[in-house]
């Protein structure tokens, strides 16, 4: 068996060497997906631009906007003077934020009823909006809290909170969204290099016609598939530890983990991609339709469908089921758990299975079918 | 010794039968051609020989090996070159040999490899890529490549086509030379210039082989004599025999008409005067051999009137 993969082993790799094609694929996309993706794809809500317009003018209101300042997350850009700005001012795309203050705030409070304020927010993000209200409202709890201490101490009542929160955030407590973004990245890398790589290189043996050659020859179906699928799953991991080791210079992700159960679930994960790859290249006959279909069934539901970017848990039913022929849902929380949460194979094992089911599926089939090409 | 037989053999593509309880003998040392228009099953046939493709029924015999049953044994032993190039362009002549040298499992290749690279004239050029070869270099190497193994039989599947005429003339060279070393050739070639050079040929249409023979065999068989015209306008004249009923066919080459008749001494004396009578003069007339277009068209011909 081996010496029939050695020499389709070497020449693979002779011609990824060669095709300037493959070649970009494996090495320029990773590399740009890398620096796209940890730099601009960032969900953080940072450095809020906000405005206010001050209708009282009060020593409270002032307060109420020195603790938006401090609060850390808002950039007080402009006071202004005219409310009708407000509107302008978020048209415009100025500011994300406008704080209306009534004339009558600390009034109303004096007497000992309720004010409010008004925030104004663009919700053309819905979930930078979602983020900006929750930093606001805890801002204006606070500030509330303050004065009904304040209101008690006055009359000489001893004070206190009845129900105090501590909120620790545990696996990624800077919150960076590099730390969830990397192990999805890996799996969106393998997904290029395993099944797109893996169908053209197959697809491109039929459409030269080589692959009559190989079939007059004492080489087998399966030594064939063999001898193609180790360079390319050997580029893989070279190419998921290249990120690893990018994500740690350039993002600081360390993975918590062993190295060990990362390695052997990063294999498990290729041997699904390139199961995919071989039954693309059973289904299409020119490199074009491959790279097509490649695409369609491994970037776009591993981008979308695999909880890289949008939790699975939100999505309707039907997506939610949709989801499972994307192997890389089942590895993206494998790799989640052993890179953030550094836990061991106990909180995993059944995605692990859930992937080994889906490779042994995809290879059955696949290796069906292509033994079938020979009528 | 056979090298190959195969019997009652049919294939069926959908509602096109491709081949048609075909029956086949060649021997060993044989350079055998399978001739016929395209779509008349060639190419299938000499797949089934070399079990690429599986006969719907029928057995294939390949150096007394079932292709079906001992496939193994039999792909130890052939060679094959498909009809269309097939090798790595981005792989270079030398890489292109060895990668086949080692599929097939050949120890010691190199020596064989610089052997069959100078046979077919490509060592200067062993270090360029298969891509950047003309088409009869291509066609060179694709033939060392199959050769590599040193098989028993090669299965050519349209060999030449494509090719520039000194290319194939070349390639001829190579395949003479080839035989001399006792291997069995068996080709498809949709040309009857190269048919001629084999050693048995066998006419197909439809599937089905009309007859199989020598190349001088196949010309007894052919129904009437070949004569040829040189006459003045060409054209004129080729338009007035087209239809005159003693007159089975005609062809036109530059200044000369070649016709087909029943019989010469019997039917020439009336063409002469039927074209003097139209006012063209014929310079000469001779009867000549019939090439094996003339045999085939007249096999074709015969059999649509029967």
């Amino acid at each position: 068996m081996i010496s029939q993969l050695l020499p389709i082993i070497r020449k693979e790799f002779r011609q990824i060497r060669r095709d300037r094609k493959v070649l970009a694929i494996l090495t320029v996309v990773p590399a740009m997906l890398l620096l796209l993706n940890g730099y601009a794809l960032n969900f953080d809500v940072r450095n809020i631009t906000m405005a206010v317009y001050d209708g009282e003018k009060s020593s409270q209101s002032r307060e109420l906007i020195s603790s938006f300042i401090t609060a850390g997350y808002f950039e007080y850009t402009e006071h202004l003077t005219d409310y009708t700005a407000a509107q302008s001012m978020i048209d415009e795309g100025k500011v994300k934020l406008v704080i209306v203050i009534p004339p009558d705030f600390s009034r109303q409070n004096m007497t000992g009823r309720p004010s409010s304020v008004q925030l104004l927010v663009d919700g053309m993000d819905a979930n930078a909006a979602t983020t900006i209200i929750g930093y606001a409202q805890a801002v204006v709890q606070q500030y509330s809290q303050t004065i009904i201490l304040e209101n008690l101490t006055r009359v000489g009542k001893k004070s206190y909170i009845p129900v105090s929160y501590e909120a620790r955030i545990w696996y990624n407590p800077e919150m960076k969204s590099a730390y969830f973004l990397v192990p999805g990245l890996i799996a969106f890398i393998l997904a290029i290099t395993g099944v797109v790589a893996t169908a053209l290189s197959i697809v491109k043996e039929k459409e030269r016609n080589t692959i009559e050659q190989i079939d007059v020859s004492p080489v087998t179906p399966l030594g064939l598939i063999l001898g193609k699928m180790v360079p390319y799953a050997l580029i893989s991991l070279v190419a998921a530890a290249l990120v690893l080791i990018a994500a740690y210079f350039l993002f600081g992700v360390v993975v918590k983990g062993s190295y060990i159960l990362l390695f052997f679930s990063t294999l498990l994960f290729i041997c699904a991609a390139l199961g995919q790859g071989l039954l693309v290249s059973t289904i299409s006959d020119s490199q074009q339709v491959a790279f097509q279909i490649a695409t369609l069934i491994s970037m776009l539901p591993t981008m979308i469908l695999s909880g890289f970017m949008f939790p699975i848990s939100s999505m309707p039913l039907f997506l939610q089921i949709l989801s499972n022929i994307t192997p890389a849902k089942f590895y993206l929380v494998i790799m989640r758990s052993i890179v953030l949460k550094g836990v061991g194979i106990e909180a995993f094992w059944d995605q692990l299975l859930y992937l080994s089911i889906f490779i042994v599926i995809v290879v059955t089939v696949s290796v069906k079918r292509f033994k079938q090409r020979t009528v | 010794m056979q090298a190959l037989s195969i019997s009652t053999v049919s294939k069926t593509f959908g509602t096109i039968t491709a081949v048609d309880a075909l029956s086949l003998t060649v021997e060993r040392g044989e350079m055998f051609a399978l001739v016929g228009p395209d779509g008349s099953g060639k190419t299938t046939t000499i797949r089934m020989l070399c079990g690429i493709v599986k006969p719907d029924s029928g057995t294939v015999t390949v150096l007394d090996y079932d292709v079906q049953k001992q496939k193994e044994e039999v792909k130890r032993r052939i060679g094959y070159l498909s009809q269309r190039f097939s090798l790595y362009g981005d792989l270079t002549i030398d890489e292109n040999i060895e990668f086949f040298a080692e599929i097939h499992k050949v120890r010691g290749y190199k020596q064989r490899r610089d052997e069959l690279l100078e046979f077919t004239r490509l060592t200067p050029f062993r270090d360029r890529l298969a891509d950047k070869l003309s088409g009869g270099m291509k066609q060179k190497l694709a033939l060392a490549c199959t050769l590599i193994h040193t098989p028993d039989i090669i299965f050519l599947d349209e060999p030449t086509t494509g090719v520039d005429p000194v290319s194939r003339r070349d390639f001829w060279k190579v395949l003479s030379a080839l035989l001399k070393t006792g291997i069995t050739i068996i080709m498809t070639t949709p040309y009857l210039d190269e048919a001629e050079r084999c050693s048995r040929v066998a006419l197909m249409n439809d599937g089905k082989i009309l007859l199989t023979d020598t190349p001088a065999g196949l010309k007894q068989h052919m129904n009437g004599e070949v004569v040829e015209i040189v006459c003045s306008d060409i054209r004129r004249s080729f338009a007035l025999l087209k239809p005159n009923p003693s007159v089975l066919e005609v062809q036109a080459f530059g200044d000369r008409l070649n016709i087909v008749v029943r019989s010469a001494a019997a039917d020439v004396p009336g063409i002469l005067s039927f074209l003097a009578s139209n006012s063209v003069e014929v310079s000469d007339w001779r009867t000549v051999r019939p090439s094996l277009e003339n045999v085939f068209i007249s096999l074709l011909t015969d059999r649509r009137e029967a």
